[in-house]
């Protein structure tokens, strides 16, 4: 922990963003937030979508997203207020004195240029390196982020690197003018646990080797944990707490940061088992692929019960969706046995009967994408009982209604259009439409992901009574095996399209544990800030052991 | 987008393949309209006071007395042997016809293109650069005003000013064989300048909103953000990504503008194929019609392949694959 000297690099004082329509002031983003960041300190900002936090960090480099506005309160610079700054003064800080690294690298590179002339962009532009020069400090980033083979690295485009490396490649971007603060907008949140790991720890040696100070915003704390100093944690815009991050993880003073702080460890009731366990769903040897790829999934054997709460483990690319699509019959399988309750049923969901389809429901991980704008919430659920069971009209009034009270959505929502729903609200209108099928399984593809952390567990809570209400089994598909812990009791881990692990959760999470399934559990980032260092010691022993064994 | 393992070539084979397809369904269409049409050549040739003896006899010369789809094939055997007719009204070879009228059509329609695509593409760039202030009004106004003027009305506005009241070119554009390349170019100015008022604006328009449609992007925010100047933003960070899509557009306007040159040509008397084409209509001239119907139809095919080529090609997922 540094202690904070007398003069803070970058001093933010009573900040207030508001939202503006065709001139009219609106919703007010950030509402007074004041901090101090001290040379090669790093504060990080946590809070759910909407908290203000990503617009306090492009605050920080004097920008606003159109439509907002910086009403109130400056931003001080070696003496001079952003805020106040001419547009090119502006621009003259941003890249040279401070820089950005953006959520989705994938998005944020410039699709038509290579990766080495868009991280050298701002130091030869404002001639802080000869361009040679600049190349050289660039491979050397490179190399110091571990990115393969740092020579060649900078000559790819960016759609021919992995995300992960992308990734790091922005923060060599961010790097390339040695800036003096490095904003970090949730970095690392469309990655993969595992590769999380790698890009945190490359991450934080750089800012450490090069004494740069930063502003880390997450919505995930256990990971803001990891980096900070100090932690800010923001709510509405407003901060609701600000301190040590070993003061934030130990002892919160605000209810709404101990519910953040004790959001992984609550445990879920188990799912009631039946006297009388049934059947649902069968896979034996199933093999499925898309047109151009070979076996995308392969030799599936799996069983879910009605009481069931069957979790799909895997990184993005391990074949755990597709697998979704081809137990609903959307990728046909080309091969094995897919049975419900003891019934086949055909490969793709075309040949199927209505009943078939009645019966397998699926969730999606984005509800924006899976529900119609135009539609209201009253269509959106009344279609699949009209499909379904076409009861009297009345009837389906009715049920609807039952649905929405079953969802915990209050009944005036009926007549509102799905896009004016929060996220969380929206998913559970997406769980009220599938519900409305009555099925016996119901498959949650990533269906708590993209929400925040604490509506994702009022999500899960929903699930759960649902599934003890109708009676259904649940198939979970998730990246985060500190959910499926707490929440399934069967899970299978997949890699490649393949099984590698399976059980009862129990038995699969308890020593000696597979070598994939631990890689994966030593990935979910834990409430306690020396989590990081543990798990890249433990995997660094681990490596040495492994060659000490190779070479014996 | 994801392009698999696939190539270049592999894109643009079965676009090749439609091409030609189109091409053969073109063929049809020109051939069977003419046929559509009343009376025939040997009526055209002899008038309406000719015998039935006489009609007859010239039917068997011009072998017109065979059914409709046994003349198609011999017609595009010929085409395709290089053949490309006769001309009913002079006697020469339609080859020797487009020989001397086709290098007039596409000199005036390349001298047009070299002034109006470099035009409109920095002229998008500018208004997208200075976009919504009275530079970007400005130029759109007067290109949109000069796009909904009829080509014709352009033309005589221009000779009106340019050679009637300040007299400083000729009304009408005639060339010969042996004018020289100076002489060309001033006699082909005020054709191409209309023809240039005609086709920009659609390709300023598009080149300005391609660039627009992209500063929403992230990584467009993502360069402002690390401190790129506003015009680098536009220049360096928009316009390769806008390239395919403008490309695309100059490629059809081009097209277009070749066949826009018909009218053009009729109004400044230029011995071009546009002229040639409008002569013929009214001399019943049926095989110079149908071929050169033919070359307009096959610019147009072509300049589309090419507009699809280069979109392609400025896509860095396809030319450098994982």
């Amino acid at each position: 922990m540094t202690p904070a000297p007398a003069t803070p690099v970058l001093s933010i004082r009573g900040l207030t963003v508001r939202a503006e329509r065709d001139g009219q002031p609106g919703q007010t983003l950030v509402d007074d937030v004041s901090f101090d960041l001290a040379p090669g300190q790093v504060i990080g900002l946590i809070g759910e979508s909407g908290a203000g936090k990503s617009t306090i960090g492009l605050a920080a480099l004097g920008y606003s997203r159109p439509g907002c506005v910086i009403t109130a309160g400056s931003v001080l610079y070696k003496g001079g207020d952003i805020v106040h700054m001419t547009e090119r003064e502006r621009q003259l800080l941003r890249g040279a004195d401070i820089a950005y690294v953006a959520q989705s690298a994938g998005a944020s590179f410039n699709p038509a240029h290579r990766l080495l002339q868009q991280v050298c962009e701002i130091p030869i532009a404002r001639g802080l390196a000869a361009p040679a020069k600049a190349r050289e400090n660039a491979i050397g980033l490179f190399q110091s982020l571990d990115l393969p083979e740092p020579q060649r690295f900078g000559g790819y485009f960016p759609h021919q690197v992995s995300g992960g490396q992308l990734q790091r490649a922005m923060a060599a971007m961010a790097m390339a003018a040695s800036p003096a603060i490095v904003v970090f907008d949730e970095p690392t949140t469309a990655l993969d646990v595992t590769t999380q790991v790698e890009v945190l720890a490359a991450f934080r040696r750089l800012i450490q080797s090069h004494g740069t100070a930063a502003i880390y915003i997450a919505h995930d704390l256990a990971v803001v944990a990891q980096l900070a100093d100090r932690i800010m944690v923001l709510r509405h815009g407003k901060m609701v707490e600000y301190g040590d991050t070993r003061d934030i993880l130990e002892r919160p003073r605000q209810p709404y940061t101990q519910k953040l702080v004790r959001e992984r460890t609550r445990k879920f009731a188990a799912a009631p088992g039946a006297e009388r366990d049934e059947r649902l769903l069968t896979l034996r040897n199933v093999s499925a692929s898309y047109k151009s790829f070979r076996n995308v999934v392969h030799d599936i054997d799996l069983d879910v019960d009605r009481s069931d709460t069957f979790a799909i483990v895997g990184e993005s690319g391990s074949g755990k969706s597709t697998l979704a699509r081809v137990i609903v019959g959307m990728l046909p399988r080309q091969s094995g046995m897919l049975e419900l309750a003891g019934e086949t049923l055909p490969a793709s969901f075309k040949e199927r009967t209505r009943e078939q389809l009645r019966r397998i429901q699926l969730i999606y991980q984005m509800p924006d994408i899976a529900l119609n704008p135009h539609q209201t919430v009253y269509e959106t659920i009344a279609r699949p009982i009209q499909f379904y069971f076409n009861p009297p009209k009345d009837e389906v009034r009715a049920q609807a209604e039952e649905l929405l009270r079953q969802i915990e959505l209050p009944l005036e929502f009926m007549t509102r259009k799905t896009s004016m729903l929060s996220g969380g609200q929206k998913q559970r209108l997406c769980i009220a439409r599938a519900l409305a099928a009555k099925p016996d399984v119901m498959i949650c593809d990533e269906a708590t992901s993209a929400l925040d952390p604490l509506v994702a567990e009022e999500i899960l809570e929903l699930l759960r009574r649902l599934q003890t209400t109708h009676r259904m089994g649940l198939v979970f598909i998730s990246h985060d095996l500190g959910v499926v812990r707490r929440f399934c009791n069967k899970v299978i881990v997949m890699k490649r399209g393949a099984i590698v692990d399976g059980g009862a959760i129990e038995k699969v999470f308890a020593p000696p544990l597979h070598e994939y399934t631990a890689l994966l559990m030593s990935s979910v980032p834990q409430m306690r800030p020396g989590w990081l260092d543990e798990t890249l010691r433990a995997r660094s022993q681990k490596q040495t052991d492994a060659i000490a064994q190779s070479a014996a | 987008m994801n392009w698999g393992g696939r190539t270049l070539i592999n894109v643009l084979a079965p676009r090749i393949v439609l091409a030609v397809l189109t091409l053969f369904i073109i063929s049809l269409v020109i051939f069977f309209s003419v046929e559509l049409l009343p009376g025939d050549t040997a009526e055209a040739m002899l008038g309406h006071d000719a015998t039935v003896e006489a009609l007859a006899t010239l039917r068997r010369e011009l072998q017109l007395d065979s059914p409709a789809y046994v003349r198609y094939w011999r017609w595009i055997i010929d085409l395709l042997h290089g053949d490309l007719g006769k001309s009913l009204s002079s006697g020469r070879a339609v080859s020797d016809l487009l020989a001397q009228r086709l290098p007039n059509t596409f000199f005036l329609a390349g001298f047009a293109a070299l002034i109006s695509v470099p035009l409109s593409f920095v002229l998008g760039v500018i208004t997208a650069l200075y976009r919504e202030r009275a530079v970007d009004r400005g130029v759109n106004f007067v290109a949109l005003a000069a796009s909904s003027l009829p080509d014709f009305f352009v033309a005589y506005a221009l000779i009106l000013i340019f050679s009637v009241h300040l007299g400083w070119v000729p009304p009408i554009s005639i060339i010969s064989p042996e004018s020289s390349l100076a002489e060309r170019l001033y006699l082909t100015g005020l054709p191409a300048l209309t023809l240039t008022f005609a086709t920009s604006a659609y390709m300023l328009r598009m080149t300005r909103a391609s660039i627009l449609s992209l500063l929403s992007s992230p990584y467009i925010e993502m360069a402002r953000l690390k401190g790129v100047s506003s015009g680098r933003v536009i220049v360096g960070h928009a316009l390769p990504n806008a390239l395919g899509p403008i490309a695309n557009v100059t490629a059809l306007t081009l097209a277009y503008l070749v066949v826009s040159v018909v009218v053009v040509e009729t109004v400044f008397a230029y011995p071009g194929l546009g002229q040639l084409f409008v002569d013929s209509v009214s001399k019943r001239d049926i095989p110079v019609v149908q071929v050169v119907a033919m070359v307009f139809a096959s610019t147009y095919i072509v300049l589309n392949l090419v507009a699809d080529m280069v979109a392609l090609a400025a896509n860095p997922r396809l030319m450098h694959p994982r």
